[in-house]
């Protein structure tokens, strides 16, 4: 590097563009089609974040996406993603192995509003590779369990072998502070578990929804719905919190991309609540 | 002793949500169509194409339903659990069940002879209309979960498009 490139001090609109270089430090096939990195800073102060945000991750010669931080809050030294392959940069995320090089940008976006859960349910529903965003929640609700009333996980995914984080699913529900449940949409005989929709899970599980605060990430529909059902059986609007996506490009609010509404999806998002989204949901030019 | 048997059963009618805020008068009525059963781990409650001459609420215990397809076995359509209940064909023509039902652990739930109720609802549509209201929202969920599922909203996108 040059004398005059180490004095380059880019200014902050530009800083905000520039990627950190990252290094793959472990890497964990999830699924068949999608893999969790663990990342750490080439140099400097690991990257802290807060459950709910995300980072744009840059492939160098490939292009760069926003992917969720699906790690655990509390280890700031690895920063975790899970990502799926369902495209260009997200299949050559998904191919990086241990010691390639990554660029990052953020952590974006909002958080969970983890203070309205304390001295209240927390009551969290994911749906499919929605479970990601919503694992840093999990592991900050099991280490504030005594700050609340109840911890409990709602999954419902396409299938017994497309369930997410499975170990760690395992021993969630073998602790004492994490009330589980999962469904599939389908399943041959030999799966013992639930068939149906997460929505299924409410009634068994919601145990005081006016005290109750909900989180949910998964596909959109299937967002609408349960947020509809918890709201039906009692869960105010205003705690019911919703993790969005859209197309996003530059993760500061400036281009536009991810526009939803009065909404910014990259900087007033992802984490928004009902109340303001529900009669943005159905409107078809969003 | 065997009024004693149809109150009790008459009291798990009415405290199943099924048929929750029953007119004890009617929750009475109905008890002469109804019995507890028990089914062991792997049991079937009824199977496709069987008459569904009875259905079942579920107390205790899961089952499943399920299709039997060549080459892939068994698939589970849909589980239902303790507070639902088993079976709907029973209500409409030609009264024949469309999918297997199977105990998953053991169940225990209160049966129902659906032609005794039928009848009893034949000769009193009071009781026909209160049971229909009772029993077509639970129609109504199944056919929107079945449409959401239908969209297999889990799918990677690529699976979509091929779909489309």
């Amino acid at each position: 590097m040059t004398a005059i490139a180490r004095s380059y001090q880019p200014p902050a609109a530009e800083a905000d563009m520039l990627p950190r270089p990252f290094r793959v430090v472990a890497r964990q096939q999830e699924l068949a089609d999608c893999v969790s990195l663990e990342l750490a800073p080439v140099e400097g102060a690991p990257l802290g974040f807060v459950p709910g945000q995300f980072t744009m991750l840059y492939v160098h010669g490939v292009g760069e996406i926003p992917i969720s931080i699906s790690g655990d809050p509390s280890v700031s030294e690895r920063l975790v993603h899970t990502i799926r392959d369902v495209g260009a940069v997200t299949g050559a995320l998904c191919r990086l192995q241990e010691g390639a090089r990554v660029g990052v940008r953020g952590p974006y976006g909002s958080a969970w509003p983890l203070e309205r859960a304390f001295g209240r349910h927390l009551f969290v529903v994911a749906g499919g590779l929605g479970l990601a965003p919503l694992r840093p929640l999990v592991h900050w609700a099991l280490a504030n369990r005594h700050r609340l009333k109840s911890v409990a996980l709602v999954y419902g995914t396409r299938s017994p072998d497309n369930l997410l984080f499975l170990e760690q699913l395992r021993a969630w529900a073998a602790s004492e502070g994490l009330e589980l449940g999962i469904t599939v949409d389908r399943a041959t005989a030999d799966w013992q578990g639930r068939v149906g929709l997460v929505t299924d899970l409410l009634p068994g599980m919601l145990h005081d929804p006016a005290e109750t605060v909900a989180m949910l990430c998964g596909p959109e529909p299937m967002m609408r719905f349960a947020a509809q059902a918890l709201g039906s059986a009692g869960v105010p609007q205003a705690d019911i919190h919703l993790s969005m996506e859209r197309n996003m490009k530059c993760g500061l609010g400036w281009c536009g991309h991810c526009q939803l509404g009065p909404f910014l999806i990259c900087r007033d998002g992802p984490v928004l609540p009902y109340a303001e989204l529900h009669r943005l949901l159905t409107v078809w030019e969003l | 002793m065997a009024e004693g048997k149809l109150k009790s059963i008459a009291d798990l009618l009415a405290a199943h949500p099924l048929f929750a805020g029953l007119d004890p008068a009617i929750a009475d009525l109905l008890a002469g169509c109804a019995r507890n059963v028990h089914f062991a781990a792997g049991a079937y409650l009824f199977q496709a194409d069987d008459a569904a001459d009875t259905f079942y609420l579920l107390r205790g215990g899961d089952v499943a339903l399920e299709l039997r397809m060549p080459g892939r076995g068994r698939l589970t359509v849909q589980t239902l659990h303790p507070g639902e209940v088993v079976g709907a064909s029973w209500i409409l023509p030609p009264y024949r069940w469309r999918f297997d039902a199977r105990a998953i652990g053991d169940v225990r739930a209160t049966s129902l002879d659906a032609a005794c109720l039928r009848a009893k609802c034949d000769a009193d549509p009071r009781i026909g209309y209160d049971v229909m209201k009772r029993f077509l929202p639970i129609v109504a969920e199944r056919l929107q979960t079945t449409r959401l599922r239908l969209l297999d909203l889990y799918a990677p996108p690529a699976e979509v498009g091929r779909q489309l």
